[in-house]
């Protein structure tokens, strides 16, 4: 079943568009109901495969959000790709955890926090994977500069 | 001084009766050797029974996407070697098709040939030391030296090719940076001939050892469908039963014209993915066979002077010079060169731990606006402790080693 076919007739209000580059498709939906579109892929096209989830930051690109959470999904059975992308506001940074969907979620969504200041609703354990525990500020967004900030001589000295 | 001895029971008690003990928390890593690499684990012991892990990464974290968002494609090839350090060649192939795809150029027979073979030589190494560091954590110490063995005389045709051993950063966008040497082929006919004979003799060491077998049969098995979910991909997955390989699924730089079998066990446990990794080996070195008796001749780079730098010889020599000098002025100047267009795109290798995914986003400019890069450890190291909890402490140490985490991989 193609998948951006079933979106479109299920979910009209949430998609917001198709986009395609170098033969590949993708879907842009809206965030509030995102796990009943990952869920409606998984079950009924037989995208059975999280390969990556991650998030883009279009600081001031004219694009519909600030952030784009990407979902790239795989059908094992039938060997098809699709991606969706999920727009997310700057001033409200969250959305819904796909955990409950695969097993694959969890630490790529505690990443996608630590790095990029994405919040996910509902996810058992998020916290920073990478960076340590007392680290502030986000480093993937656009308006973090490369240097000049979370040094290694920044931090205090860890004496124990 | 000693420990005042506990009030004494009886064998027959201590059978019988519930021994009252205490949860114990261990701390493995991120020192430790079996974690092969700077890997933490934080186990709670109920006796010998772990009873909770809990996996911590991020001590090798290097900021690699984000450095990469400051470079341009060419230099970015460099930032990739530095990620899955056993087979830096893959992740070379896969940055640069990844580019390639991005672009819609396709790269010269000859030098997806040299990538072929390459990847596949990587591969053999990341593979025999993944054997050889799993029987090493089983006891088996002297497979550990023959692998290094093995991985030693690789590294030494890597050095011949690229002229390093480990950052070879090899590739380019649309190319390599050289042409194989003229004795590349004899030294990886010596080295094939050799590495079979490893093989045969690591095969016989181990297929047969009481301690190993027991140590690695059913131990931390993992469902076909649980594998799929955590995202398992390449031996792991293919361990499980599940015949994916993106070489097969997905075919790049020509993988279509080489035969091979896409090898797969049933069970999914320790044992299965050593098997995976012996078998898969000898697959290797079936196509790095096919690769040199059919290895076209031509040149090594895609023939667009707007991507690729002219040659010195079109700049000096008089009179037709001028313009191989301006296309190599525009290479390096800001907003030309390799400029991919605006959008974005994901494309998968079959790198040794499995799929390696390159999501790039392009804004038009010399840099990739977001470089992100799939790391199949992180998915796979995920799954540790659905493996681990409820076995024993001993069972960590032989399922850590069959899982090959890279750690440069797992936190770039």
């Amino acid at each position: 079943m193609d998948p951006i076919e079933t979106l479109k007739t299920k979910f009209a209000d949430q998609v917001l568009g198709v986009g395609t580059h170098a033969g590949q498709a993708w879907v842009d939906v809206k965030r509030e109901r995102i796990v009943d579109v990952l869920k409606t892929l998984r079950d009924e096209c037989g995208y059975d495969m999280l390969t990556d989830l991650t998030a883009v930051d279009y600081l001031n690109q004219g694009m519909p959000e600030r952030f784009a959470v990407v979902y790239n999904l795989y059908s094992v059975k039938d060997n098809v790709r699709t991606r969706v992308k999920a727009w997310v506001p700057e001033n409200d940074p969250t959305i819904d955890t796909a955990s409950t969907l695969w097993k694959a979620a969890p630490w790529a969504e505690r990443e996608v926090w630590d790095l990029m200041g994405i919040k996910f609703k509902g996810h058992p354990d998020l916290k920073r994977i990478q960076l340590p525990e007392n680290y502030e500020g986000h480093p993937l967004r656009k308006d973090y500069p490369l240097t000049g900030r979370g040094e290694r001589m920044n931090f205090p000295r860890y004496i124990p | 001084m000693t420990e005042p001895r506990r009030t004494q029971m009886t064998i027959e008690e201590e059978l019988e009766g519930d021994l009252g003990t205490k949860r114990m928390i261990v701390n493995f890593g991120p020192q430790h050797p079996a974690t092969h690499g700077t890997l933490r684990n934080i186990i709670e012991l109920d006796g010998e029974r772990v009873v909770k892990l809990e996996p911590e990464i991020g001590y090798l974290h290097s900021g690699f996407e984000k450095i990469s968002e400051y470079r341009t494609y060419n230099q970015t090839v460099t930032v990739t070697d530095r990620m899955n350090y056993l087979s830096p060649l893959c992740n070379n192939v896969g940055f640069a098709i990844a580019v390639e795809e991005m672009m819609g150029i396709q790269a010269t027979p000859r030098c997806a040939a040299i990538r072929v073979a390459l990847c596949e030589l990587s591969r053999i190494a990341d593979h025999i030391l993944s054997v050889g560091l799993q029987a090493m954590d089983l006891g088996a110490f002297t497979v550990m030296l023959w692998t290094f063995i093995e991985r030693e005389n690789l590294y030494d045709i890597f050095e011949n090719v690229t002229g390093a051993r480990l950052t070879t950063s090899y590739t380019r966008v649309g190319g390599l940076l050289r042409d194989v040497p003229p004795d590349f082929e004899e030294m990886v006919r010596k080295f094939m001939t050799k590495c079979t004979k490893t093989l045969d003799e690591i095969e016989e060491v181990l297929n047969g050892n009481r301690i190993f077998t027991d140590r690695c049969q059913g131990i931390s098995p993992v469902p076909k469908d649980v594998a799929v979910s955590f995202g398992f991909t390449g031996p792991m997955l293919r361990a499980c039963g599940v015949p994916y390989d993106v070489r097969r699924a997905r075919p790049y730089s020509g993988y279509e014209n080489y035969q091979f079998d896409v090898i797969t066990e049933e069970g999914g446990d320790a044992w299965c993915r050593y098997r995976v990794r012996v078998r898969e080996m000898r697959e290797s070195l079936k196509i790095v066979d096919q690769v040199l008796k059919t290895m076209p001749q031509g040149p090594i780079y895609v023939d667009d002077p707007r991507i690729v730098i002219p040659p010195k010889t079109a700049m000096n020599t008089p009179g037709g010079g001028m313009e191989g000098l301006i296309y190599h002025f525009k290479n390096y100047m800001m907003g030309h060169g390799v400029c991919p267009p605006k959008g974005e795109v994901y494309s998968c290798t079959e790198a040794p731990n499995g799929e390696l995914g390159f999501y790039l986003v392009s804004d038009g400019t010399q840099r990739p606006y977001r470089w992100r890069v799939r790391p199949p450890s992180l998915y796979t190291y995920q799954a540790f402790p659905y493996m681990t909890e409820g076995g024993l402490l001993s069972d960590v140490v032989a399922v850590m080693s069959s899982l090959n985490i890279i750690a440069g991989e797992l936190d770039r």
